[in-house]
């Protein structure tokens, strides 16, 4: 965005204070757009006529430097581009990287389906929610454009995921778009040789499309500069992925001078950009090693300010990988993830089930709570309001204490010597040295459980119930 | 980027607002509160820390906004950017719809980074017989002008490996036991096996025994496993200690005087333990130092100050440890902090001016690496661990060599391998033949 601090931002609000944005003053809600949590729309009164100018200068102003393109309808849509910043902690970095998986218009159909549910339904758990894969990439192998479009056709009827259509040849991306139009796929791609037919479709089914200049970056700035002067802003650029060598040096320097151009200001090159890991197999025939170096590839550009990739492995030991690196690079560095504090029931608790301690972390909570949930461990789980600090670093902090743990029972009014049988509750292993403290305060018999909540269940075969 | 702002100009911001209670308050001299190194956010606590009287004035100012509902934080972050207010946004002439027979013709531009003026240390691990030393060759790293492998400015020195061995038998990952079994029982042929067998560049010997919780070994006695390895190996090697803060010193010194001449890096010195003994181990015979913090620049700024300062630890031999959090398990953290520390030293914080390593072995840790299928119902099938094991370690490795990690301390021979080359090949040493990615939408596979 073009401007850095509230006070620039203040100048074009309303200055009432009304609170109808959420915030209390026009100040916070500026603090808020400049932090990008809240949407300039909330501000109703801006809305007004009077302020229309106002409105519009501002929209402006806050507009990512790197323009955002939507893929995909509905739910599933995806977002890519978006960012503000070229280093993560200055700010954040919205909308993570897209993997699309791929899949062939040359495929047996049975192995064609299977394939796509295995990318539509692979999942794996992350605090608290499922990280999947997001959308499914369709290369036309057979560079014929019945046996494209009907690919594409029987992909679409299997996975809701976003698409996008690959083929350098015009023909046969028309026919692919003429069946997926309605669902918004990605376009792949013009090229300095096909860019005017390219152009015609894109425009004729008002898509977004990828330009493909391999290692040539005047031809891609040129390509950008024209589709966009022909109307068409919702552009990805894909500079060449080269998998080996100094080839891949020159692409991860091209990835980042496109970035760097982008977030500093050259608005004609200020797309999100792709990256296609999947030429890794054009070099290694061998599947794991393709495999691994695909995983490699795929992980430098999501750090390295890939916004959507192309790619083939789907095994879990690639998927998950690349799964889990995407969330790591996207998480917001300002804020912890956390749970609401409060006392949970995994399973269904009794009296005499144990009550268990541990942070509002998400990572703790999850961990702990998957841990219980798999094996069947019915019990309270308390998530202490530890500001989003894990365990150990929490006791060493001073954000997990006997305070603390009596505060949050206090505020789900949960009695322990009403609730339990036992009046008993279970320390995590790393917070032991609590123990004196959490009796003193709470009256309560207190139990020091595993390190690691994953050796749980063993320990309470020893443990548990505890003695009276 | 400028990285100072002047307490005239937060008043002159202020004043745009109209904020009338501070019209009492008068600034003298054009103070400047220098924020380098925080990642452009000032806060007050920081300033404080800074020691100038100065101080006592943000926070002060710093308060009378915050009661106003004033984003303290962020308009210094804004301010430190350098960056005036923005003028009318620039009215662009799309024309919708509209037909072009011929490309508009372009010419790509790109600065390269004017803020990062400052080199990174350079450090040297082992001495050649012209040295003093025994070993075969030395191992450089540091040096940087520009994140890694960036076109900004040539990198000086690859990344380097060095690989775990202990000094007892462990616990650890079926997929990385499996390639140890035969020499668990002894430091030095482990040493041998990973320099011969799996191309370490270098030798980290953890002296773990004598963890008084674990066998009390004595430093003498651990000080012979260090000569064993010395012996077996011609490779530069770390003498990382057992961790537990009371024995330390007293293993490191007794390891540091029998390594005397041969260059190795203590591992490490650190804020709760007497970082002072194991420093002086360093000065005095002649080996570099780990400056080993938890994921916290402030404290890593710190104890290299301490080091510096107080110890008198040359400057060519510290090296950072920010601390290694596995992919999924607080990468993020590790990430971030890394590459705050890299540009900070870059742009010329010379407390932060020091090549870095991490224990990326760390990634065994985390349970994606090791278990056997998820334990959870839900997940899909997590697939065979052999291949899960080492691509964590891989990946935890090359997010931070992104993020300027110069030395890698790691344990699974596929791992080694495979960082390597990425990293030798983000660094432009490795040739291949030039792949025709041209038309890779109709490849066959
Ligand atoms: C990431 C991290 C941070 C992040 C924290 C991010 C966050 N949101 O928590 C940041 C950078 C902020 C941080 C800061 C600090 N950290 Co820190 N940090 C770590 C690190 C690398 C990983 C911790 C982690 O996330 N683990 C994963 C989570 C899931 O683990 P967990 O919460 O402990 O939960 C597990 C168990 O406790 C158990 N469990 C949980 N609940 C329950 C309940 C029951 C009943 C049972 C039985 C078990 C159980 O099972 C869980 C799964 O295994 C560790 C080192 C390491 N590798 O462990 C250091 C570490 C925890 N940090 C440490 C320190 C000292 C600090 C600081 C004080 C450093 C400083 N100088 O400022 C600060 C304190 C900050 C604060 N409190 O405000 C020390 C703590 C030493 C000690 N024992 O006292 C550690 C161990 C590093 C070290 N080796 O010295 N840290
Ligand atoms: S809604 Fe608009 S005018 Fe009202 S307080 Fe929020 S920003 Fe100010």
């Amino acid at each position: 965005m073009k401007v850095n601090s509230p006070l620039e931002v203040y100048k074009y609000l309303p200055g009432d204070n009304c609170g109808v944005c959420g915030v209390e003053t026009c100040m916070a809600f500026a603090s808020k757009l400049i932090s990008r949590s809240a949407k300039l729309s909330s501000c109703t009164p801006l809305l007004k006529d009077e302020y229309k100018d106002k409105f519009e200068k501002l929209e402006k102003l806050l507009e990512p430097e790197i323009r955002e393109v939507e893929i995909g309808i509905g739910d599933r849509v995806v977002k890519i581009g978006g960012d503000d910043v070229l280093y993560r902690h200055k700010l954040t970095f919205f909308n993570k990287t897209a993997l699309a998986y791929d899949v062939w218009d040359t495929m047996p159909e049975s192995e064609l389906i299977e394939r796509v549910s295995h990318i539509t339904d692979f999942k794996k758990f992350y605090v608290g929610e499922f990280l999947t894969a997001d959308m499914v990439a369709i290369r036309s192998a057979s560079n014929d454009p019945q046996k494209f479009a009907s690919t594409v056709e029987k992909v679409m009827k299997a996975t809701d995921l976003p698409l996008v259509l690959c083929s350098f040849n015009p023909e046969v991306l028309k026919a692919g778009a003429e069946i997926a139009a309605e669902r918004r796929p990605l376009l792949y791609a013009a090229t300095m040789e096909n860019w005017q037919q390219m152009a015609d479709i894109a425009k004729e089914y008002d898509l977004p499309i990828a330009l493909f200049s391999p290692n040539d970056l005047d031809n891609l700035k040129s390509l950008a500069k024209t589709f966009s002067n022909m109307g068409m802003d919702n552009l990805v650029l894909d500079p060449g992925t080269y998998p080996t060598g100094k080839e891949l040096n020159t692409t991860f320097n091209n990835i980042i001078k496109i970035r760097r151009a982008g977030i500093e200001g050259d608005r004609d090159i200020a797309y999100p950009i792709m990256a296609v890991p999947l030429t890794s197999w054009l070099v290694h025939k061998e599947k794991v090693t393709a495999s691994y170096w695909e995983t490699v590839i795929a992980s430098v550009f999501t750090i390295k300010y890939g916004d959507i990739m192309i790619l083939h492995s789907t095994e879990p030991y690639a998927m998950i990988p690349e799964l889990q690196l995407g969330d790591t690079i996207y998480t917001d560095p300002r804020k912890p993830v956390t749970v609401d504090p409060g006392v949970y029931e995994v399973g269904s608790p009794t009296a005499d089930s144990p009550l268990i301690i541990t942070t509002n972390f998400a990572l703790t909570y999850y961990t702990v709570e998957s841990d219980l949930s798999s094996n069947a461990i019915d019990s309270y789980l308390v998530a202490v309001d530890t500001d989003g600090i894990g365990v150990e670093a929490a006791v060493a902090g001073g954000q997990l204490t006997a305070s603390k743990i009596k505060q949050v029972l206090e505020e789900s009014n949960f009695d322990l010597k009403e609730r339990t049988s036992h009046n008993t509750l279970i320390l995590p292993g790393l917070a032991a040295r609590l123990q004196g403290d959490v009796e003193d305060h709470l009256g309560s018999n207190v139990l020091i459980g595993s390190a690691d909540s994953g050796r749980l269940p063993g320990w309470m075969d020893k443990f548990w119930p505890p003695e009276k | 980027m400028a990285k100072k702002i002047k307490l005239s100009e937060l008043t002159d911001m202020l004043q745009d607002l109209d904020v009338e209670s501070l019209e009492g308050i008068s600034i003298e001299g054009d103070i400047e509160l220098d924020i380098s190194g925080f990642g452009g956010g000032l806060n007050p606590a920081i300033a404080h820390a800074l020691g100038h009287e100065t101080a006592q004035l943000s926070i002060h100012l710093a308060n009378i906004a915050r009661i106003l509902g004033y984003p303290v934080e962020q308009a210094f972050a804004a301010a430190a950017m350098g960056q005036s207010v923005p003028g009318e946004p620039e009215k662009r002439a799309a024309v919708p719809g509209r037909e072009l027979n011929e490309l508009i013709s372009a010419k790509f531009e790109v600065s390269k980074v004017k803020e990062w003026t400052h080199p990174i240390q350079e450090v040297t691990f082992g001495a050649t017989s012209s040295d003093g030393g025994s070993r075969k060759s030395t191992v450089t790293i540091g040096g940087e002008n520009a994140l890694p492998y960036y076109f900004d400015a040539p990198m000086p020195h690859r990344n380097y490996i060095t690989m775990d061995v202990f000094d007892m038998p462990i616990g650890m990952a079926k997929a990385v036991k499996v390639n140890y079994e035969d020499v668990m029982q002894d430091p030095a042929e482990w040493a041998k096996k990973v320099v011969r067998e799996f191309n370490a560049d270098m030798v980290t010997v953890h002296l773990i025994s004598t963890d008084p919780m674990i066998n009390d070994t004595s430093a003498r006695d651990a000080s012979k496993v260090v000569e064993d390895v010395l012996q077996a190996v011609d490779v530069p090697i770390v003498i990382g200690g057992s961790g537990n803060p009371q024995k330390d010193p007293e293993v490191l010194e007794k390891a540091a005087e029998v390594a005397e001449g041969e260059r190795v890096l203590l591992a490490s010195a650190s804020l709760n333990l007497d970082y002072e003994r194991i420093a002086k181990a360093a000065t005095d015979y002649g080996h570099a130092v780990l400056s080993w913090t938890q994921l916290e620049i402030n404290a890593q700024k710190e104890l290299n100050r301490k080091l510096m300062k107080q110890c008198n630890v040359p400057r060519e031999s510290i090296v950072m440890d920010p601390t290694t959090a596995a992919l999924g398990y607080g990468l993020d953290y590790a990430y971030t902090n890394m590459e705050r520390i890299r540009l900070a030293g870059l742009m010329g914080d010379d407390e932060l001016t020091f090549p870095m390593s991490s224990g990326t072995t760390n990634a065994w840790g985390a349970r994606e690496s090791w278990m056997k299928s998820s334990p959870m119902k839900e997940d899909s099938d997590w697939g065979p661990r052999e291949y899960r094991g080492p691509i964590w370690e891989i990946v935890t490795g090359l997010s931070l060599a992104l993020a300027g990690n110069d030395l890698f301390m790691m344990m699974h021979p596929t791992s080694v391998q495979v960082l390597k080359q990425i990293t030798q090949t983000l660094y432009g040493s490795i040739e291949a033949e030039s792949a025709d990615i041209t038309n890779w939408v109709g490849m066959e596979v």
